[in-house]
């Protein structure tokens, strides 16, 4: 499926975007060679350690710094007494900020693991003896933490999207269908878990502040350091070269904050990493969902009224929703068509962004419901949806950029063997393994960011990319390099990509799966000038040719579509009806997701998705004891993502999907290989066992209870 | 992490002598556990006594059979003995169910008994936990406890033990060998886990300052048909939520000698006698195993969400008897 | 900062990659950090610092090891080889080349423990040590054959977030095939 040339718009691009090229980075990542945050060495280096309320909710009545202040080696204890003022009455890239990051503002304790104190010490194992010794006193406060359906104080909450969209009458749509799904979904509190924790080390050099960081976006944290501590952005840089994984996870948070104070108040590098269990409730996680589809149909499947209405919480000091309901308002049309999506503040962290927000947890329900629709009305799941694929997006009414979902059906269900299911449950058997199949549609927004770059031609010959990207893991650094070879009419070894450094400039974060597109559109405006000015043969100059591009307006121009990536997801399970077990057994995904630059790469990370949804159907699971209002378990033993034995051969491909209104036809595959990937295998394990499973994860306890066939 | 002396024992003698003079040191055997609890902060010894290094690594094969297994044996070294695998493969699938490949090389067989449980309460020194502080409450009764204990717990404790090698210890009779500085001492390990009653806290019925030197095994020609199944949240590295150790000897339809242990589902490795008793003699079929594991069940007293523990240890009774039936007959 | 030896501190000596470096560490000092922060070997990663993601691994005496539940203090005496000292000079690991060329990373925090720990699975396997996902153990039954099944059981100490599982195994796969071509070739010219 894979194109090795293609002409998008005007230009003819040559073939190193659309051919595989391993890492440009990837000698460094085996050698360990490779420098992530926590491991640049800085001389004089202090280390600081988060100390975390063992409260729920409250107020800190006092700390006990005396006797921490005693210990070996310890420098300072920064708390809500003696720490810098910080501001967050500021608006920055993602809106304003979470007070969880400006860290000891106030005496007011407003979740389980809410920062109360940094130790810093001449070493980390003296910090952390230290922050574990020292002593706060609380007036603790009843808590609520409890997470149920039928909260009365939820509310609608708009964000990146209506809270609600509706047209026609719901229920009588649903009383003239002939068919009618009405199921609730939970899905619950995940964690994003990159394997690197959260780490940055901050200084003050000349006059300026450095933060070596790991996150999704330099120039973002730069600002937002910068509007936090009132300084001069100019007097700000953030570098964050090699990045352990984020998923959405890594913005300002409390460790950068909390470095940046002690290195201002002790005038020394100080470094502050977060612990695996501190990261529980530091960095934002998925908010749990209780979700309610009903789905009305004619007895041919076509749909009359569909309602999709959500519900996640927050906590009590910013607004973050899961948008669950979002994927219906581009997915499937009805008459009567409604969705929602509510919250509830409770005594919890913030949750955040998590790979396919929303549309994650969304399309398990959606998704879900779809089969079920589909079971009820006789006719196999992908019929069903061919038979409800919309022409316009079913809540704008505007067009599609392009939406290939269909022909991922058909070459997915070719490539899958899917024509030979018997859509049976429960009839299948291996041993003790009861087999089954299932299918999902995935969908994921295409967007895109201003970005500016600037790209030099060498006096040797050679290029020069500076643009503001983070590399993830994602491959963007060589997608750039690949991008920028084309674009140059050159090869890739010719290309030097230099990212992750405030300094470069203004650039889009690494996410909403718009990273490599945005940065990738300022590389090609800048490297088309570039060409032309290196056309005219007026030579070289010893300091290069430098041309430099900013997208904000081609961006702004870009006319209002529904613009998204598409997928159609497949899964077997094997399902052990004696002991609960679930296994996966193999996979399939084939998108339409735009142009895919680097087959290699991009491939890695749409599996990685449908890994992810492997973990989110079986395995993910972040439990929170209602006594304590903290969390159980919450380490990597008790918090499980699918490990290698859970994950077997998956396939990713994809079908030719170029964006017209995109210089490379780039769309964007960070998310959507998640999305709908939890639904198949949901819906592979009804058609193993003929029980459906609406609560997620599918884990050995629940297949048991539920019973079914055995 | 509290600060702590270390030292280094080059023979038994010496070990002892150097936890005696320390009533808050520990030993230190791979430290995949008590180094973890340091991090956490429920262990907060003065002083750890590395016993790695004792000459106490070999498994030796006594001349009536049996196995005689050294108390600083790796996991992975016991897994991976022939002898082991070939008259107790349970014990060596046992041992490579549990944990990662790492924590087996690093992990020793007399630290794999003594290791504390993982429930989360009592690896979280912000929560209540009777085992950890004893009077202070056990919240999994009322709170999470999906995958605690159905048997023999009580309302001060319903943590499980999260061994896997002890599961197969226990339905093979393996003796725990110790050395105190008043000389040598040995426990079954029937006896060597202590009930929890009021007391979670206490575990072993070790003497203080006992060093384990080594496990027996007596002979057992039923272990050599034998088999380890484990239930988990996930296909590999994750405790257990159910597990079985299971030997059957049949002949003629008829069961001559039969070994049950449960895992996951007590304080200790569960030997399920009851069952035992209850199939000896009896027809190898699926109802008598079933019948035979409601018998040694008709004992647990599930919690409002772990009930679903008796069907899977039922179940997971007559799947592996059944296989270890259906093997014999062919 | 060099602390002195007292009750709670100790001069040892590591041997990390054929080389022996001397240092006075706190006793609570493991292996990771006294590798990560007292000797600048970075490769090593901390993924969660409770064995429980395997980012740490090391072969210790050949052998895998988690060291973040490693006391460097008791790692005295004992050969440490990291993921600097895996490669012959310039020349990569065939397991590094096979995770390079397959793509068996994405982030790469994660990659340096599943290098060593998948020279270590190759090794065990080649021991005839079997697995969880070996049907038969008994020795009679002989060695299994390295399947996509028993690396990924074997390799399941090592966890991947960014989801690159199945470029690992396939990795681990072609490593263990170009080892065994390796071995066949030396054998030849012997």
């Amino acid at each position: 499926m894979t194109t090795a040339t293609t002409t998008t718009g005007t230009r003819a691009v040559k073939g190193s975007v659309g051919s595989a090229h391993t890492r440009v980075e990837g000698r460094d990542k085996v050698t360990g060679a490779a420098r992530y945050a926590g491991e640049i060495p800085f001389a004089e280096l202090a280390h600081g350690w988060l100390a975390l309320s063992t409260v729920a909710r409250g107020r800190i009545r006092s700390v006990d710094t005396a006797p921490v202040l005693a210990m070996p080696g310890v420098l300072a204890v920064l708390h809500h007494e003696n720490a810098p003022r910080v501001d967050t009455d500021y608006v920055g890239l993602l809106g304003t900020p979470d007070p969880t990051a400006a860290v000891f503002q106030h005496d007011r304790v407003p979740h389980m693991g809410w920062p109360v104190a940094l130790v810093v010490a001449e070493t980390s194992e003296q910090a952390r003896e230290a922050a574990e010794a020292l002593v706060v006193h609380y007036e603790q406060e009843p808590h609520d933490v409890a997470f149920s359906a039928d909260r009365p104080d939820a509310y609608p909450l708009d964000n990146f999207g209506p809270a609600v969209t509706q047209k026609g009458d719901l229920e009588t749509g649903l009383a003239a269908s002939a068919v009618v799904v009405d199921a609730e979904y939970t899905t619950p509190e995940e964690h994003h878990n990159p394997m690197e924790p959260h780490a940055a080390t901050a200084l003050w050099d000349g006059g300026r502040l450095e933060v070596v960081d790991s996150n999704q976006g330099t120039f973002w944290v730069a600002s937002e350091i910068a509007n936090m501590f009132s300084l001069d952005p100019a007097s700000v840089r953030v570098r964050s070269e090699h990045v352990g994984g984020g998923f959405g996870s890594k913005g300002l948070r409390a460790h950068q904050v909390a470095a940046v104070m002690a290195a201002t108040v002790l005038q020394r590098p100080v470094r502050v990493i977060m612990t695996r269990r501190q990261m529980f409730s530091l960095t934002g996680y998925r908010s749990p969902t209780t979700q309610r589809v009903r789905l009305g149909a004619d007895a041919d499947g076509r749909l009359r009224a569909l309602d999709h209405s959500s519900l996640s919480l927050t906590s009590t000091v910013h607004e973050f929703i899961e948008a669950c309901a979002a994927p219906a308002r581009v997915m499937y049309d009805a008459d009567a068509h409604h969705t929602a999506n509510r919250l509830v503040r409770l005594d919890v962290p913030t949750p955040t962004f998590m790979r396919a927000p929303g549309e994650a947890p969304g399309s398990f329900a959606l998704e879900s419901a779809l089969d079920e629709l589909a079971e009820k009305c006789g006719i196999d799941p992908i019929e069903l949806r061919v038979r409800n694929e919309p022409e316009r997006g079913p809540v704008s009414g505007l067009p599609f950029s392009s939406r290939n979902l269909l022909a991922c059906f058909r070459e997915g269900a070719r490539r899958f063997g899917w024509a030979d299911r018997d859509p049976r449950p429960g009839l299948r058997r291996d041993g003790r393994w009861l087999l089954g199949t299932g299918t999902a549609a995935a969908s994921f927004g295409a967007g895109a960011g201003p970005s500016t770059a600037a790209v030099t031609a060498e006096a040797d010959g050679t290029f020069t990319v500076r643009v503001n990207a983070a590399d993830i893991g994602t491959g963007a650094r060589t997608a750039l390099t690949l991008v920028a070879a084309d674009a140059l009419e050159t090869t890739p070894d010719q290309i030097r990509v230099h990212i992750g450094d405030s300094d470069l400039g203004p650039a889009m974060i690494a996410g909403g799966s718009t990273g490599t597109r945005s940065w990738s559109w300022a590389v090609m405006i800048a490297a088309g000038e570039l060409r032309e000015r290196l056309a005219l043969n007026t030579g070289i100059p010893p300091e290069g040719i430098t041309v430099r591009s900013d997208t904000t307006a081609a961006i702004g121009a870009l006319s209002r579509k529904e613009r998204h990536s598409f997928g159609a997801q497949f899964a077997e399970v094997a399902v052990d009806p004696a002991t609960g077990e679930v296994r996966v057994r193999r996979m399939l995904g084939i998108f339409a997701a735009g142009r895919i630059v680097n087959p290699l790469t991009a491939r890695s990370q749409l599996v990685g998705g449908m890994t992810w949804g492997i973990s989110m159907a079986l395995h993910e699971e972040a439990v929170r004891d209602r006594a304590t209002g903290g969390h159980y378990g919450a380490d990597l033993a008790g918090y499980h993502v699918a490990s290698h034995a859970d994950v077997p051969h998956i396939e990713a491909d994809w079908v030719d999907d170029v964006d017209p209104d995109d210089p490379v036809g780039i769309k964007g595959i960070g998310e959507v290989g998640i999305v709908g990937a939890a639904a198949a295998v949901a819906n592979a394990v009804w058609h193993a066992t003929g029980v459906r499973h609406r609560n997620l994860p599918i884990r050995p306890d629940r297949v048991l209870t539920a019973g079914g066939h055995a | 992490m509290k600060e702590f002396a270390y030292q280094r024992a080059l023979d038994v003698s010496g070990a002892l002598a150097l936890l005696d003079a320390d009533p808050d040191a520990r030993f230190l055997g791979g430290g995949t556990n008590l180094v973890d609890l340091m991090k956490t902060g429920v262990e907060r010894p003065t002083r750890l006594v590395d016993v790695r290094e004792l000459p106490l690594d070999r498994i030796e094969v006594p001349a009536d059979g049996g196995l005689r297994i050294g108390a600083t044996v790796t996991n992975s070294d016991l897994a991976a003995h022939p002898e082991v695998r070939r008259r107790y493969p349970a014990l060596t699938q046992a041992v490579l169910a549990g944990a990662s490949g790492q924590l087996r090389n690093m992990a020793t067989v007399g630290g794999n008994l003594l290791q504390r449980t993982r429930c989360g309460y009592f690896a979280d020194v912000t929560k209540p936990c009777n085992k950890r502080v004893p009077g202070s409450g056990c919240p999994a009764v009322e709170g999470e406890h999906h995958n605690h204990a159905i048997l023999g717990a009580s309302a001060h404790c319903v943590a499980t033990h999260p061994s896997d090698m002890g599961v197969a210890l226990a339905a093979f009779d393996a003796v725990v060998s110790y050395e105190t500085s008043d000389g040598p001492g040995e426990l079954p390990l029937a006896e060597f886990y202590l009930p929890v009653g009021d007391t979670p806290h206490r575990e072993t019925a070790l003497p203080p300052g006992a060093l384990i030197t080594g496990v027996t095994l007596p002979p057992a020609p039923v272990a050599a048909h034998s088999r380890y199944r484990k239930v988990r949240e996930r296909a590999s590295y994750a405790f257990a939520i159910g597990s079985i150790a299971a030997a059957l000897d049949v002949r003629d339809g008829v069961v001559q000698d039969v070994r049950l242990a449960f895992g996951a589902v007590a304080s200790r490795p569960w030997r399920a006698r009851t069952a035992e008793r209850a199939l000896a003699g009896a027809p190898a079929d699926a109802e008598t195993f079933a019948a035979a594991a409601d018998a040694e069940l008709a004992a647990a007293k599930p919690l409002p969400h772990n009930g679903y523990k008796v069907t899977l240890m039922r179940n997971l009774v007559v799947a592996v008897l059944t296989e270890l039936a259906e093997e014999t007959a062919r | 900062m060099a602390p002195v030896p007292s009750s709670t501190y100790s001069a040892i000596t590591l041997n990390i990659n054929g080389e022996k470096h001397t240092l006075s560490v706190d006793h609570r000092t493991t292996l990771l950090d006294a590798l990560r922060e007292r000797l600048d070997l970075t490769g090593t990663k901390k993924g969660c610092d409770q064995g429980q993601c395997g980012a740490c691994t090391v072969l210790l005496d050949g052998r895998r090891a988690v060291s973040c539940l490693q006391l460097a203090v008791a790692a005295e005496g004992r050969e440490i080889t990291t993921i600097e000292g895996v490669a012959e000079g310039e020349r990569l690991h065939p397991v590094q080349q096979a995770f390079l060329d397959l793509d068996g990373y994405q982030c790469g925090y994660c990659t340096p423990g599943q290098i060593c720990s998948a020279i270590a699975v190759i090794e065990e396997h080649a021991a005839g040590w079997p697995s969880a996902a070996t049907d038969d153990v008994r020795p009679e039954a002989g060695p299994p054959p390295l399947t996509p099944e028993e690396i990924r059981e074997r390799m399941s100490g090592n966890l991947c977030r960014c989801g690159a599982y199945v470029s690992i195994v396939q990795a681990v796969a072609r490593a263990a095939g170009a080892e065994v071509e390796t071995a066949k070739a030396e054998e030849a010219a012997a």
